[in-house]
């Protein structure tokens, strides 16, 4: 087996033809945090021009740009990549596998997205600019009164959902095919588990955003009426048909988040994990109820009475599989013996901050007060809780958590430490108060207000730009990590379990060629 | 990278690097690039088509060949162990689950349009108010007049129609005529591909290569039908993507249907070519043949679907 152990090609070409799944979870990794800085510069021009009352930087039109591709590059560009690079990463290797099961096919949904972004970035520099509809491009915003732009948004939609489905078909067949002898499912680790499900929602609602924004282009381009009522159709139709994909969407960036920290608790904690089995029930439970909760993103555009009392009742359901999780982790660090190193300081802010934007998402499930609430900052800042300090915190959780393995070099405790407070003073500054101006009816994507917002919006600002920066220092500790630093052992953290911890650090090029013996 | 067995497990081909997939990326993108700029140059009235798009898309079905071919290359040399060749079963298997998510968002907006919109617009149920700004529109199914013209033959402002004309057509489709010959078509080449599948599980070659011929002819048919019935719709019956709901949820779900018997006929074109010019397949080792046989099934019962949704109900 010796010939199997040499290293990776040199050079540029390693990256293009490689494939490797630690290559290609590097690249996801590195694209993922490129978007988040492109579209976190586009958080700031929007905090800036927030900053104060009246119009100061922008103008309106270029405001409703910057929050449109903010949620557009975010969600398709540095949290989903995020996830699919840790999963190509992690998932080999924590079930014993040799590589993932379709490997050139997993190098192809990497390239797809570079190419998919360098085009919606290029429509910022097009006649009426870059899409101004918002991420959620509502028709008829995204159809009759769209910048020509749109078909490139639309097509570039397209290729993100193929990358999507290829990568998920990838992840699935790993998981299901590549499992070392004794691995049986419910002997999975939680972050695989929650990848298993994550997967096969993607499979499911990504070719229904590919079927909202095809019947998108044919209104556009080829005189169809699917969401114009003067042939027939229904504006409305548009979101029912973007939330049945929409809503799951947002377990598809929460479901692995509630693996990697059900991963780094128990470690920390020196535990297992309490209630495994629960924790897969309760994942599943929430991932078929994503299905059946859509519309409680349009309560206010008129619905039958039926409908609202159903996707109200249905929606509040899934706050209890959701408390299973958060109780249980509660119960794993009970009475452990905890110490407190980055992975651990994001799992446990995540929890907390997490439950939070779970609370107040709980207070929009309801109906009639969701009429207040609705479009408002409120709803900013409870989307921001759970995709911020939810997904974003345990994508660095896992990150810090397993960059020693990557390295091979423990990364600085101090800095990395740092990068957590200062991220974790800035969120909550940036988000929390905007709450207060939610309720108090300050409505979202708006490049002005009224004036008695203005504090409360100057802190946010404040906060943005604290979050914003502290991403610098993150830098610095991966570049460090990466250039040196103490050598990880193979377990790496002292309290680590599962067969990553047994494969030396950093991680040989090629593992497990010879499937692991799970008992 | 050659593995050789050992301690008891066939170990599983990764292939060192490939350039398949850069190259796959580069055709795709310009395919898309190519097509994205040839509609807006439509729309515009700045230009035709984009040279991008055919040569993008003739580039990028040369790597996908070019790809099958290695895949093909590595399973005949024996490198692809049980255990990968249950991977491709799976993807393909997945792959057609995102296909049949893809029709269901359409299915979804048909019923929707039918069950709630349409009756809406027309004054009826819950959300009968829309008809205020509709008014003198009266919900019909095969809609026979849209909103559009029913506001303009009461003699009211015309509102919101600055997305288009909607024309509603004269007639629609008979389901007993070319429908359910197509159908007769569709359900019996789906019942001819199982026996050439059984052939080629019995070794019989000759019955294998005729029944995919019948099979094939039949997909053929099928769709020279629907071209028939298409240009019937648009010259005849005034039926086009501009009817209103109508016209465009019967274009979209039996155009894209009709795409996906096209892309299933050439795979099993490409199947046949194989095992006439080629002599693969051979009775236990014949993924790609039962692959695209799942496919075909695929779109047969998306057809019986569509039969059902679009033409009879």
């Amino acid at each position: 087996m010796g010939a199997d152990h040499h290293g990776p090609a040199k050079g540029l070409t390693r990256w293009l033809f490689t494939t490797n799944h630690k290559d290609i979870g590097s690249m996801y990794l590195w694209f993922s945090f490129a978007m988040f800085l492109l579209g976190g510069s586009f958080a700031l021009v929007i905090r800036s021009e927030l900053f104060q009352p009246g119009l100061q930087l922008v103008r309106p039109e270029f405001f409703n740009q910057m929050t449109t591709m903010h949620g557009l590059v975010m969600v398709f560009g540095a949290i989903m990549p995020a996830w699919v690079g840790l999963a190509n990463w992690m998932v080999p290797l924590m079930i014993g596998a040799p590589d993932m099961a379709l490997p050139r096919m997993n190098n192809w949904s990497f390239w797809i997205l570079p190419f998919a972004f360098t085009m919606l970035s290029l429509t910022f520099f097009m006649d009426g600019g870059a899409p101004n509809f918002g991420w959620t491009f509502y028709a008829p915003l995204s159809t009759t009164y769209a910048p020509p732009s749109v078909t490139y948004f639309i097509f570039a939609v397209h290729l993100m959902g193929m990358s999507s489905i290829m990568g998920s078909i990838n992840i699935i067949a790993t998981i299901m095919n590549m499992r070392a002898p004794g691995m049986t499912y419910m002997k999975m680790p939680m972050f695989v588990w929650t990848w298993f499900i994550t997967a096969f929602l993607l499979i499911a609602v990504m070719p229904v955003l590919a079927g909202a924004v095809t019947m998108m282009l044919f209104d556009i381009h080829f005189g169809t009426s699917f969401f114009s009522a003067a042939g027939g159709g229904d504006p409305v139709l548009f979101q029912h048909v973007f939330w049945f994909f929409g809503h799951p969407e947002v377990y598809i960036m929460i479901l692995p988040a509630f693996g990697v920290v059900s991963e780094v608790l128990p470690t920390f904690s020196r535990k297992p994990l309490f209630g495994y089995s629960s924790m897969v029930y309760a994942t599943a439970s929430i991932a078929f109820l994503s299905f059946v909760v859509w519309a409680h993103h349009m309560y206010t555009v008129g619905m039958p009475i039926a409908g609202e009392l159903f996707f109200m009742y249905a929606t509040m359901l899934i706050a209890v599989p959701t408390g299973v999780k958060v109780f249980n982790w509660i119960s794993t660090m009970f009475r452990g013996s905890m110490t407190f190193e980055t992975p651990m300081l994001f799992a446990i802010a995540f929890i907390i901050l997490f439950t939070i934007g779970g609370l107040s998402g709980v207070m929009l499930s309801l109906a009639p007060l969701d009429f207040q609430y609705q479009d408002t900052y409120f709803v900013v800042a409870h989307f921001h809780y759970v995709l911020v300090q939810g997904a974003l915190f345990s994508i660095y959780c896992g990150v810090y958590y397993w960059l020693p393995k990557w390295t091979g070099h423990m990364y600085d405790e101090t800095l990395a430490k740092t990068h957590f407070w200062m991220t974790f003073i800035g969120v909550n500054t940036a988000f929390f108060p905007m709450h207060f101006v939610g309720l108090a009816g300050m409505p979202r994507r708006i490049p002005d207000y009224s004036l008695q917002f203005a504090d409360f919006n100057m802190l946010s600002s404040i906060g943005a730009f604290i979050t914003g920066f502290s991403q610098l220092i993150f830098v610095v500790v991966l570049l460090k990590c990466i250039k040196g630093g103490k050598s990880a052992t193979d377990q790496v953290w002292d309290g680590a379990q599962g067969l990553e911890w047994t494969v030396p650090s950093p991680a040989p090029y090629h593992t497990f060629t010879i499937p692991p013996q799970v008992r | 990278m050659a593995h050789g067995p050992s301690g008891g497990h066939e170990t599983y081909y990764v292939p060192e690097s490939s350039k398949l997939p850069i190259f796959a990326t580069v055709g795709l993108g310009c395919t898309i690039l190519g097509a994205a700029n040839t509609l807006n140059q439509i729309k515009a009235g700045t230009g035709g088509m984009s040279m991008l798009l055919p040569v993008g898309f003739a580039f990028f079905i040369f790597v996908l060949w070019q790809w099958f071919a290695t895949t093909i290359r590595e399973n005949m040399a024996g490198l692809n162990s049980a255990q990968l060749k249950r991977s491709y079963v799976m993807g393909m298997q997945w792959f057609i689950f995102s296909e049949v998510m893809f029709f269901f968002a359409f299915f979804f907006a048909l019923a929707y349009v039918r069950m709630l919109a349409v009756p809406w617009l027309g004054g009826e149920g819950d959300r009968g108010i829309s008809n205020q700004l509709w008014s003198g529109f009266a919900a019909n199914w095969p809609m026979m007049q849209t909103p559009q013209e029913a506001v303009e033959a009461a003699g009211g402002a015309q509102l919101m129609a600055k997305n288009g004309i909607f024309t509603s057509a004269k007639e629609v489709v008979d389901w007993t005529t070319i429908p359910l010959l197509n159908t007769a078509l569709l359900v019996a080449s789906s019942v001819t591909v199982h026996f050439a599948h059984t052939a080629l599980k019995a070794g019989k070659r000759q019955a294998l290569t005729l029944w995919l011929l019948v099979t094939l002819a039949l997909g053929f048919v099928f769709v020279g039908f629907q071209a028939v019935e298409y240009h019937h719709a648009y010259t005849d019956l005034g039926l086009t993507l501009a009817s209103g709901i109508y016209g465009s949820t019967f274009f979209l779900l039996t155009g894209f249907h009709g795409f996906h018997v096209c892309l299933g006929a050439v795979m099993l074109t490409v199947m046949f070519l194989r095992a006439t010019t080629k002599g693969h397949f051979t009775p236990e080792d014949h993924f790609g043949f039962e692959a695209a046989s799942w496919y075909w099934h695929f779109v047969d019962v998306v057809w019986i679907c569509l039969f059902l949704f679009v033409y009879i109900l």
